[in-house]
């Protein structure tokens, strides 16, 4: 019974069917399975097929998004449980993301975001055109293991150089990485403003993000 | 000396991949987007002009409905065909939909510096660079900014580039890279500052305009004001819509082109409301994304079937298009820059697209190439001469000559030849050697390439910009910088 559970969990995740998701959750509520369990057991088990069909080439980028939100639509609902049994899902790490000031392009950082969160990172994205200060308070504020900004132009891209000098001032680094991403962006721009790590996608992202943190990638 | 402007004219045939219901479809299906889902206009300006003529406004979100018959009405406004005025007025560009002229390429971060070889970061000397180049080939027929100046002060780097750009040549500039409101004022006063003042620049815009929308279904505050202020003094304004099937438009290629036409023809419809018979053009490059990635592709079949289709959009609505071909995903000028800017090229041209940009960047636009530049004007003359196609007449038909040599023989030595070899096309980048010598010299088109970007570059000086013209730019700038 629970292994047929769980198996239609991991396959609502395959399938990209976040409402599915929505009701199998609701389902183990009610039949006071562990949410953590269920995550772990069922929906886990879902996103790492699809990961392991797009590592092969087998699934494209779509599949990946929609697994990533029936996966996030999954956990949301099973949150109130966990909360009431005082347990908490296992996460990768904190990230705070943004579009830097002035700047409004916001699909790479979304997927970015939708990506990282999908393989386990607590996710805060706090949209686009957004100042400094609040990028930094926002993380402070988390405490975020990881900053991620992104600039699609070259006249705001230099924002996140400063970004990073008012993150060193505060003293905010190392404990908390910072990534930059955006079509602008160069290794040889990295290496002059210091950001700890950058990529040309959102599946590079990740891999960046496990790296900063020492996680196996 | 600069040369005459090449351009394709008269094409012996024109390519047509969409049927006039089609193209009526997606016309319909972007009003029925424009007036349902809305498209966002994210400037109290832009709002207020929507609000004046009863669109729905949702200022909370900057989002606004606009019945289909105000979309348009106001497109029936616009001119059909106008000039792109250039310094030197044999230079001038007539948008008549009998032309198809080419652009640099904009705006690209990083330079292949033409002396060492070396990758590395854009400069204000490199814009100077690439235009005196533009201005010497004759396939270049007007500038885009080909990459940023990241020497100069964000705020007024838009206007250093311009300075480069006619201190370096005299034909019509159009930038891409102009998108605040100031910066606008300041390069309509630096156009108007070349036409002879600012009711003159209305009738000689040196200066036009392109902005970029924000798919899916918006637009960038700081470029519609921006676009308001040129529109305002006369300089054509095009919106560019780079809607990406799978990202920032749907999986299809016809759902992708109703999103980027409403996010176009939106805009450019503000425009005609604000002012009515302004210039205006249209302006596109979608893509497909790159489906492991979603990464922006730069070339691919979808990028030229949109190439050939977005012209015949164009023409519905009656005003130019500026589209986006070359401008290759390739790292560097190889088998993929050949295969995408060639095709891409060919179906914007076969389709008549009024301005191609255009030459000289790789990797999606990011890093300009002076051999791919020349090699891009090389595929430009491959297609200029398919264009003209196959004329069959007496003269043509050659049966004279063909009588005269009969059967076996060869025409070299026959008056007709020495007559008509010149109809045969010469390339200058295509390696045409016997195969001893290529393995002897041990070089090739790109070598070619760059040497003769190089030789441009050290020879060729474009007709000067009056001192007191660059005076006054740096006055311009200057003010803006102090404030």
């Amino acid at each position: 019974m629970k292994t047929d559970l769980f198996q239609a969990m991991a396959q609502s995740i395959i399938d990209g069917d976040a409402e599915a998701a929505h009701r199998l959750a609701q389902q183990a509520i009610e039949l006071s399975i562990d949410p953590l369990e269920a995550i772990n057991e069922g929906f886990v088990a879902g996103v790492n097929h699809v990961g392991d069909e797009f590592a092969c080439g087998a699934a494209f980028l779509p599949e990946l998004v929609m697994a990533g939100e029936a996966m996030k639509t999954a956990v949301s609902t099973l949150e109130p449980e966990m909360n009431k049994r005082g347990t908490q899902r296992e996460v990768l790490g904190k990230v705070v993301l943004a579009t830097i000031h002035g700047d409004i392009h916001d699909i790479g950082k979304t997927l970015v975001g939708t990506m990282l969160s999908a393989s386990g990172f607590q996710v805060f994205d706090l949209g686009v055109d957004v100042p400094i200060e609040a990028i930094l308070a926002k993380a402070r504020e988390v405490e975020a293991d990881l900053i991620g900004v992104s600039a699609l132009l070259t006249t705001t891209m230099s924002r996140q150089k400063e970004l990073i000098r008012t993150a060193d001032e505060k003293g905010l680094r190392p404990k908390i990485k910072i990534m930059v991403g955006g079509a602008p962006v160069t290794k040889e721009w990295v290496a002059e403003i210091g950001a700890d790590g950058y990529s040309e996608d959102a599946i590079g992202a990740v891999k960046i993000a496990r790296q900063l943190l020492g996680q196996p990638v | 000396m600069t040369k005459k402007i090449k351009s394709i004219t008269n094409p012996a045939f024109e390519l047509e991949i969409l049927s006039p219901e089609e193209v009526q479809s997606i016309h319909s299906a972007s009003l029925d987007i424009i007036q349902n889902v809305g498209v966002r206009f994210p400037s109290p300006k832009a709002l207020d002009i929507w609000e004046d003529h009863g669109a729905r406004v949702d200022r909370d979100r900057s989002i606004v409905r606009a019945p289909g018959r105000l979309i348009e009405q106001a497109l029936e406004k616009a001119p059909p065909s106008y000039d792109l005025v250039a310094r030197n007025p044999d230079q001038t560009l007539p948008l008549d939909g009998n032309h198809v002229f080419v652009g640099t390429d904009g705006c690209g971060v990083e330079v292949i510096d033409i002396q060492s070889g070396e990758r590395r970061r854009s400069c204000w000397q490199d814009v100077a660079d690439v235009a005196r180049v533009a201005d010497y080939l004759e396939e270049i027929a007007f500038h885009w900014v080909a990459v940023s100046a990241q020497d100069c002060p964000p705020e007024t780097r838009g206007l250093h580039e311009l300075r480069a750009v006619w201190e370096n040549s005299s034909k019509h500039v159009q930038t891409e890279s102009v998108y605040s409101e100031e910066e606008a004022r300041a390069a309509v006063e630096m156009a108007a500052a070349i036409a002879g003042g600012r009711e003159a620049l209305h009738q000689r815009p040196v200066l036009s305009i392109m902005q970029c929308t924000a798919s899916p279904l918006g637009q960038d505050g700081g470029s519609l004001e921006a676009a308001l202020i040129a529109a305002e003094a006369g300089l054509p304004v095009g919106f560019m819509t780079m809607a990406a099937c799978l990202t920032t438009g749907p999986a299809t290629m016809a759902g992708t082109l109703a999103v980027g036409n409403a996010e176009v023809i939106s805009a450019t419809a503000l425009i005609q409301l604000a002012y009515p018979g302004a210039p205006v053009f249209y302006a596109a490059a979608q893509t497909a994304s790159d489906l492991r990635t979603g990464a922006y592709t730069g070339g691919g079949p979808e990028d030229f079937l949109f190439g050939a289709a977005t012209n015949q959009l164009s023409d519905f609505y009656n005003i130019p298009l500026s589209m986006g071909s070359f401008a290759t995903g390739a790292k560097e000028p190889d088998w993929q820059a050949g295969i995408e800017n060639s095709l891409s090229t060919f179906m914007a041209s076969a389709a008549m697209s009024d301005m191609l940009l255009g030459v000289g960047l790789l990797h999606g636009s990011r890093i300009w190439s002076y051999e791919q530049m020349l090699m891009d004007c090389e595929i430009f003359n491959v297609v200029h001469k398919m264009m003209e196609g196959i004329p069959v007449n007496d003269e043509t038909l050659a049966l004279e000559a063909i009588q005269t040599v009969g059967p076996g023989g060869n025409f070299l030595a026959q008056k007709h030849t020495r007559e008509h070899m010149r109809d045969v096309y010469v390339p200058q980048f295509l390696d045409r050697r016997p195969y001893n010598v290529w393995e002897a010299k041990g070089d090739g088109p790109r070598d070619w390439a760059r040497a003769r970007a190089r030789e441009i570059l050290a020879t060729h000086q474009p007709e000067p910009l009056e001192q007191k013209l660059s005076t006054e730019f740096q006055r311009i700038i200057q003010s803006l910088e102090k404030e």
